[in-house]
C-alpha cells in the first residue's frame, strides 16, 4: 500500500490539518508521501518532512499552483497519485475543490469526508447532515478520498525526517485564473482547530454585538464561530460558518450564544466534548446537546461571564 | 447563451432523517422529498441570468425514479424552460451522474452548467467537479456570486480563509452555495404553465452510460446519542462546572 496526502497549506504554513491527514493514513496503512503543491512553497515543504511517518515530501512549486486552482491542481495529483493506492486530503474547501476533478480523471469514485478507517478500502462517513452513519466500501484500485480533519488525532508535527523531491511536473489547464480574494484577518486560533470555539447565531441581533463574543474569546484564546442565520444576516463573514455546509468543528469546549440548534448546525459541532449553551428559549433543540445550559438572556449572561472568566482564568 | 441546471430529488431538509432498524440505509417511505436546497439555489440563478437577458434558455435536468419529474416540473415552474429526465431507479452515485450530465452537456452544449455544490443526503460534494474534469471545463465551486462577462465567467466562492474570485473560461461549471441567492417560490399561474412545458425522458443507456457503482454500503447506523446535560442556575455555576467538574478552562 502506497498513500499519497496532498498537504494543505497557504504557500508559506503547513496547515495542521495536514497532520490529521496523515493520521488516516497511518490508519490505512503504508509508505506515506505527501505532496505539496504551490508556490514558493520550501517552507511548507521543510515542515511536512518533519510530520511523524511521512516517507517522502514531493513538491510541485510553481505559479500554476499558486492559488490552488483545481483545475491545475486536479491534473497534477491524477498524474503523481495514479501510482499510489489511495490519495488523500483535508476535506477543507481546496480539497472538496480539486479531488472530485481527480477521482473523474482517473475514473475512480471518490470517498468524502471520512471520520474513520475500518480497513484499507472500507471507511466511515456521515451522511444526512450527521444524522446517519455510513460504512462504505469502495473497489477501484485507487481510492481518492477527502478526510474531515476532526475525525482524527493529529501526527506530531516534529520528530521525522522524510526527504524531499522536487517535481518538475506543471500543468496549467489553463481554463480559470485567480482574480483576487478577501481573506479574514484574525490573530484568533484557526476555528477548524481550535481547542475552544464560542459561536453567536440569530440572537446576537448584529456584527457588533460579536465583540462580546470576541472578548470573551481571547480571554479563552478561543476561535469565535457562527450559525448560518448569523452569517446570512450579515454579522459576520461567511468563513466563520459552522454546520453541515460550513466548518466542521470538534472542540474540547464549544459555547452556542442566541443558537438555537438546528439540525444543520449540530452537524458541525456536535462532537464537540463539551457543549455550552446560552439561550433564552428553555425549549431550544441546543438544548438537547448541551452539556451545560444556561437559560438567559445572552446580553446579560455573556458580560457576565466575561467577569467570570476574569477572576478565574 | 444555453444553461444548464442539475437538480436533486431528496428528503426534504426538515424531516428529521431515521436510520432503518437493518442499518441498510435511512427510512425513506412515506417522507417528504423535496427539491435539494442547493439546487434550488441553481436554478435561481439562472433563472436571474435569463431575467438579466444573459441566458437564452434553461434546460433543467434530473437523474432519479419517475418521481424526480416532480422536482423538475417544480424547476419549469420557478422559471426554467425546459426539462429532460434521466430515468433510473438504481443508485447513482456520483461519478455515474457526471457522466450522465456529461452526455446531457455533450447534446446540449450549454455555455454554463449550474449545480448545488452538494446534496442534503450523501453530502458528497462532488458531482458538478466530476463533470467539469469529464467534459474539460473550467469550475466555481461553493458560488456566492456568479458575474457572465463576455467569454469568461467570474465567480465569487466561499473558501474556508474567505472569498475567492476566479475568472473562466465559458464554458464553465458553477456550484452553488448558500449565499448566493434566496430562491423565489413558484406562484400558481407558473406552475400551472410549467404542466406544459416540454419533458423529455430518457434511460442512462440511451445516454451510453453503464450504472456500475464503484462504493457500497455496508451498514448505515445511527449517530452515537449525545446526552442532554444539566441546566445550570447562572453564569458563576457555568463558569465553575467547566473548571472543577468538565476541566476544560
Ligand atoms: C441546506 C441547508 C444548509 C444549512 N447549513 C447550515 C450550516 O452549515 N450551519 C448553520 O448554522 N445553519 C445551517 N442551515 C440553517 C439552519 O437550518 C438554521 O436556520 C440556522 O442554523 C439557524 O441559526 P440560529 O440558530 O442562529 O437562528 P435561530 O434559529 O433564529 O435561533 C436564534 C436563537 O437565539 C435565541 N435568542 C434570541 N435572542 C436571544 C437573547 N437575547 N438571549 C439569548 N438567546 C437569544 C433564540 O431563542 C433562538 O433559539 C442550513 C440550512 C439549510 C436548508
Amino acid at each position: 500500500m502506497s498513500i499519497l496526502v496532498i498537504a494543505e497549506h497557504d504557500n508559506s504554513s503547513l496547515k495542521q490539518a495536514t497532520l490529521n491527514v496523515v493520521a488516516a493514513a497511518k490508519a490505512i496503512g503504508g509508505d506515506i508521501d505527501v505532496l505539496v503543491a504551490g508556490e514558493n512553497v520550501g517552507a511548507v515543504a521543510e515542515a511536512a518532512a518533519k510530520a511523524e511517518g511521512v516517507n517522502k515530501v514531493l513538491v510541485a512549486d510553481n505559479a500554476a499552483y499558486g492559488h490552488f486552482l483545481a483545475e491545475n491542481l486536479g491534473e497534477l495529483v491524477a498524474e503523481v497519485g495514479k501510482g499510489y493506492s489511495h490519495i488523500l486530503a483535508a476535506a477543507g474547501t481546496t480539497g472538496k475543490d480539486f479531488m472530485p476533478r481527480v477521482a473523474a480523471l482517473l475514473d475512480v469514485a471518490q470517498v468524502s469526508d471520512i471520520v474513520r478507517v475500518e480497513s484499507d478500502d472500507t471507511f466511515v462517513r456521515p451522511i444526512y447532515a450527521g444524522n446517519a452513519i455510513a460504512t462504505v466500501k469502495a473497489s477501484d484500485a485507487i481510492k481518492v478520498i477527502t478526510v474531515r480533519p476532526t475525525g482524527f488525532d493529529p501526527v506530531a508535527a516534529e520528530g521525522g525526517s522524510a526527504s524531499v523531491e522536487q517535481l518538475d511536473v506543471v500543468k496549467d489547464a489553463g481554463l480559470s485564473s485567480f482574480v483576487g480574494e478577501e481573506k479574514a484577518q484574525s490573530d484568533r486560533p484557526d476555528l477548524a482547530s481550535a481547542g475552544i470555539v464560542i459561536s453567536g447565531g440569530r440572537g446576537m441581533q448584529n456584527g457588533d454585538n460579536f465583540k462580546m463574543l470576541e472578548q470573551v474569546a481571547d480571554l479563552m484564546g478561543a476561535a469565535v464561530g457562527a450559525s448560518r442565520a448569523a452569517v446570512d444576516a450579515g454579522f459576520v463573514p461567511n468563513d466563520m460558518q459552522v454546520g453541515q455546509t460550513g466548518k466542521i468543528v470538534a472542540p474540547q469546549l464549544y459555547i452556542a450564544v442566541g443558537i438555537s440548534g438546528a439540525i444543520q448546525h449540530l452537524a458541525g459541532m456536535s462532537d464537540s466534548k463539551v457543549i455550552v449553551a446560552i439561550n433564552k428559549d428553555e425549549e431550544a433543540p441546543i438544548f438537547q446537546v448541551a452539556d451545560y445550559g444556561l437559560v438567559a438572556d445572552l446580553f446579560e449572561a455573556v458580560p457576565q461571564l466575561e467577569e467570570e472568566l476574569k477572576k478565574v482564568l | 447563451m444555453k444553461v444548464l441546471v442539475a437538480v436533486k430529488r431528496v428528503i426534504d431538509y426538515n424531516v428529521k432523517v431515521r436510520v432503518k432498524p437493518d442499518n441498510t440505509g435511512v427510512d425513506l417511505a412515506n417522507v417528504k422529498m423535496a427539491m435539494n436546497p442547493f439546487c434550488e439555489i441553481a436554478v435561481e440563478e439562472a433563472v436571474r441570468l435569463k431575467e438579466k437577458g444573459v441566458a437564452s434558455e434553461i434546460v433543467v435536468v434530473s437523474i432519479g425514479p419517475k418521481a424526480a419529474q416532480e422536482q423538475i416540473r417544480t424547476a419549469l415552474a420557478l422559471g426554467a424552460d425546459r426539462g429532460i429526465h434521466i430515468e433510473t431507479d438504481e443508485e447513482v452515485q456520483s461519478l455515474e451522474a457526471a457522466k450522465l450530465l456529461k452526455a446531457v452537456v455533450e447534446k446540449e452544449e450549454p455555455k454554463l452548467v449550474i449545480l448545488g455544490k452538494q446534496s442534503i443526503d450523501s453530502d458528497n460534494n462532488q458531482t458538478g467537479q466530476m463533470l467539469a474534469a469529464l467534459t474539460g471545463m473550467g469550475q466555481g465551486t461553493f458560488a456566492s456570486e456568479v458575474v457572465v462577462d463576455g467569454e469568461k465567467v467570474n465567480v465569487t466562492r466561499e473558501v474556508d480563509g474567505g472569498l475567492m474570485t476566479v475568472a473562466l473560461n465559458l464554458p464553465a461549471v458553477v456550484t452553488t452555495d448558500l449565499r448566493l441567492n434566496e430562491p423565489r417560490y413558484a406562484s400558481l399561474p407558473n406552475i400551472m404553465k410549467a404542466k406544459k412545458k416540454p419533458l423529455d425522458a430518457v434511460s442512462p443507456a440511451d445516454l451510453g452510460v453503464e450504472i456500475a457503482p464503484r462504493l457500497s454500503t455496508l451498514k448505515v447506523e445511527a449517530p452515537a446519542a449525545r446526552q442532554a446535560g444539566i441546566k445550570v442556575a447562572d453564569v458563576a455555576e457555568l463558569v465553575d462546572k467547566l473548571k472543577n467538574e468538565a476541566k476544560v478552562i
